[in-house]
């Protein structure tokens, strides 16, 4: 069973314990700018949003890819960046929609969530659960079950 | 050692930006941040300078967890000295800004002398540059930071600067970072504008590397997170109602000062509590609060998002204020209502923005408001002289007031000198409420005996961040003192300004101390920094921290005689509540607290312990 990064906006306060940790997981550093998830925060509506890669199914990073560097891991369904075939040509970055995969100065490569090999760092440090790690098939789980609360039918005797 | 060692020394007069070597020996005695920046201060000026001159100096500091994924690491402290006070200024603030300034590789800005033309600091990682900001001057803190992204095509830059209050020398103007956050107290951006430093803009991309043991690291600010997300307050009380879920706590304990003074509980309290921020306005139907929201690394998140009722006198024809925006905390609540005696929720919020877009403290603002409406009740103001009616509970008057203070018009000029100087203008010294010439913030020193002592010796005027004793006079934290009894106050104090001093060091937030104490942070120091930083250590250099900041007001002419309370405070007793009868009993602890300290009987640190703590 693959799992998925689900993103609560509602839930995030802001606090970049994500970024931190992203960072910290990738390259034992604590630095927001190497981080692969980003807050972005949209002051005059009170709202911050995490926003990070999705793992298309079929992905237009991957697909874009003139040197095959981007692989699925199959373990975890995430898309995968081969540092050591990636040549830099930022082909990947034009063609995904979502600016999610981003090149890096430092390296000459791209870099993406790579859901930490199964267990992203991300979620496990948000403090408020607004980055959660769930079933990828039930990602609306918990806003259904929110609704399905909302509902006024008794149960009949 | 978790700190970059390196520090940018900005001499403005010159135009110049000098890397340097932080001083080794010092970071063993005083770690980072304010204890390390207050000994640089100390070293590099005579305290006896006028503050506003170009020979003070204004420094931009962070701790070495600064930047880390310590919870609420991320603060910045600037260190000068203070025209208000004419003290050591420390202001302290979250956001954004201390992390960028970290992860540029930076542990410490010092500004020095005053350039010739209006100027701003560009930091982008090792390179720093002094840019010509003419076309920020005159500018707000909104319209600055706003404009600085723009021209260098960076959203992602971190803005600390000063609006049209620091430009204008308010004597209690802040320095604002990310729109909402400030080094707020004693005029540090008074200083700023003085060197006609508009603005310090900082990217920073190399991020944190050298902590010393970063498994023990990590372990220990797991163990801390879990701490702060357990306990009611950190983890319920303030993220739900912020800090101003103390206004009615501290109503209700008869410790809340009204009307400059002349009460302890505000009949209008609930109003302007953090509980009404929640409820629904008649006019539009929409909650005052928007969100809570946290600063860099924060796990507590008890900031406060807010949005202004667009129906409300102030600013149904000002679109540009009604979006949502950093909202009222307690000491503004308070400052701005129970200060004034005003109950209006959106006129305080309305103060609050002008506060965060042209820098000024609300609570040194609001208490001199306090003081106007006084004066004008007691016909020693005029209407005339103010240019409208400004009665105790007027929301009108103090939005005029507000205005005029932060663009220097009109009787704005005046009050923007603060409480003392204005009270003294009109001959009234007596109905200022401060002490050191800085207002009172939110606790009334009658009611709770050992804040009352606290304000008497705070190094940096009246305040509540350098010991905070309504923890335990109020909520019971570590321990629950009777707040009308005056023994073991002084005890208790001196143990909480010197840890107050280690926090304030270190790059955390003081507000993790509600659910922290020292040994809670010690290992997370002891895991980031390399060297002793026992518990002991670290008690000893709280205590360090503290005389030395002493020893810089001695210097600057400040003496044990300006430990007192205003009259009012020591000869008025507290009307109604809890506290009825009880005046401030300061006589009673200063001899023991100067005991306690090892200061002789004028307050001054004798030489035993001066030799005791190295300094």
């Amino acid at each position: 069973m693959q799992k998925s990064l689900h993103i609560d906006p509602g839930k995030c306060t802001g606090c970049r314990q994500c970024e931190m940790a992203c960072s910290y997981e990738h390259t034992g550093t604590f630095n927001t700018s190497d981080s692969r998830i980003k807050i972005f925060e949209f002051h005059h509506e009170g709202r911050n949003v995490p926003y990070t890669c999705t793992q298309c199914a079929e992905a237009w990073c991957l697909n874009a890819c003139p040197v095959e560097a981007i692989k699925v891991d199959v373990l975890t369904g995430a898309k995968v960046v081969s540092e050591s075939v990636c040549v830099g040509c930022k082909v990947c970055t034009i063609a995904c929609p979502f600016g999610t995969i981003n090149y890096k100065q430092e390296t000459g490569k791209v870099q993406k969530c790579d859901l930490c090999g199964g267990d992203p760092a991300c979620a496990r440090e948000c403090p408020t659960g607004a980055i959660t790690f769930v079933d990828a098939d039930w990602t609306g789980l918990e806003r259904m079950r929110q609704w399905a609360q909302k509902t006024d039918t008794q149960a009949q005797v | 050692m978790a700190l970059a060692r390196k520090l940018l020394r900005v001499n403005l007069t010159k135009g110049t930006c000098v890397e340097e070597p932080v001083n080794q020996d010092w970071v063993r005695q005083f770690l980072g941040q304010r204890g390390l920046a207050t000994k640089y201060l100390a070293s590099e000026i005579d305290p006896k300078i006028d503050a506003l001159s170009p020979e003070n100096k204004l420094i931009f500091t962070v701790g070495p967890l600064t930047g880390t994924m310590a919870a609420t690491g991320g603060r910045y402290s600037v260190v000068t000295k203070g025209p208000l006070t004419n003290a050591i200024a420390c202001g302290n603030s979250g956001g954004y800004f201390g992390n960028e300034l970290r992860s540029a590789g930076w542990d410490m800005v010092i500004f020095e002398g005053r350039s010739p033309t209006p100027v701003y600091l560009f930091v982008e990682n090792e390179k720093a540059q002094l840019l010509p900001a003419d076309e920020f001057w005159g500018k707000s803190v909104w319209e600055t930071e706003g404009g600085l992204k723009r021209k260098h095509q960076d959203p992602q830059i971190r803005v600390s600067c000063i609006g049209r209050a620091g430009e204008n020398q308010v004597l209690f103007a802040g320095i604002v970072n990310d729109l909402h956050r400030a080094a707020g107290r004693s005029g540090v951006g008074a200083v700023m504008g003085s060197k006609n430093l508009k603005a310090f803009a900082v990217r920073g991309t190399m991020g944190v590397s050298s902590i010393a043991d970063p498994k023990a690291f990590m372990a220990a600010v797991k163990a801390g997170k879990k701490v702060l997300a357990d306990n009611p307050v950190t983890g319920q009380g303030l993220p739900k109602y912020g800090t101003q879920v103390l206004m009615n706590v501290i109503n209700e304990m008869g410790a809340s000062p009204t009307r400059n003074h002349q009460d302890v509980q505000f009949e209008g309290a609930r109003k302007i509590s953090g509980e009404a921020m929640h409820e629904k306005r008649e006019t539009d139907g929409k909650t005052h609060l928007v969100t809570n929201q946290a600063c860099f690394g924060c796990t507590i998140a008890c900031g406060r998002i807010s949005r202004i009722d667009e129906t409300h006198f102030s600013v149904n024809t000002k679109p540009e204020y009604w979006g949502a925006s950093g909202g009222l905390e307690y000491e503004a609540a308070w400052a701005f209502g129970n200060a004034n005696g005003i109950d209006d929720l959106e006129a305080l919020q309305y103060c609050n923005l002008l506060c965060n877009e042209e820098g000024f403290d609300p609570i040194s603002f609001g208490a001199t408001v306090g003081a106007v409406m006084e004066l004008y009740e007691l016909g020693v103001i005029t209407k005339e002289e103010i240019g409208f009616e400004a009665p105790f509970g007027s929301a009108e008057a103090l939005c005029k007031l507000a205005e005029l203070t932060a663009r220097g018009e009109g009787f704005g000029k005046i009050l923007g000198q603060g409480s003392k100087r204005l009270c003294e203008k009109y001959g009234r010294p007596d109905l200022s409420m401060t002490v050191k010439g800085q207002e009172f913030p939110a606790y009334d020193g009658r009611a709770l005996q050992g804040m009352g002592l606290a304000y008497a010796t705070s190094n940096r005027g009246a305040c509540h961040l350098r010991g905070y004793m309504v923890s335990p006079e109020v909520l019971g934290i570590p321990v629950k003192l009777d707040p009308q009894a005056t023994e073991g106050k002084p005890e208790m104090l001196k143990a909480f300004q010197d840890a107050t001093a280690v926090v304030d060091s270190t790059g955390l937030c003081l507000f993790t101390t509600f659910a922290w104490n020292l040994n809670d942070i010690q290992p997370q120091i002891q895991a980031a920094c390399e060297g002793d930083w026992s518990m002991e250590s670290l008690l000893a250099m709280g205590e360090r921290i503290w005389n030395l900041e002493r020893e810089f007001n001695l210097a600057a002419g400040i003496t044990g005689k300006d430990d007192t309370l205003p009259p009012r405070l020591l000869n008025e007793p507290c009307k109604t509540g809890p506290q009825a009868g009880m005046v401030a009993q300061l006589g009673k602890m200063l001899p023991e607290y100067y005991q306690l300290r090892g200061w002789n009987a004028e307050g001054v640190p004798t030489s035993e312990t001066r030799t005791r703590l190295g300094l």
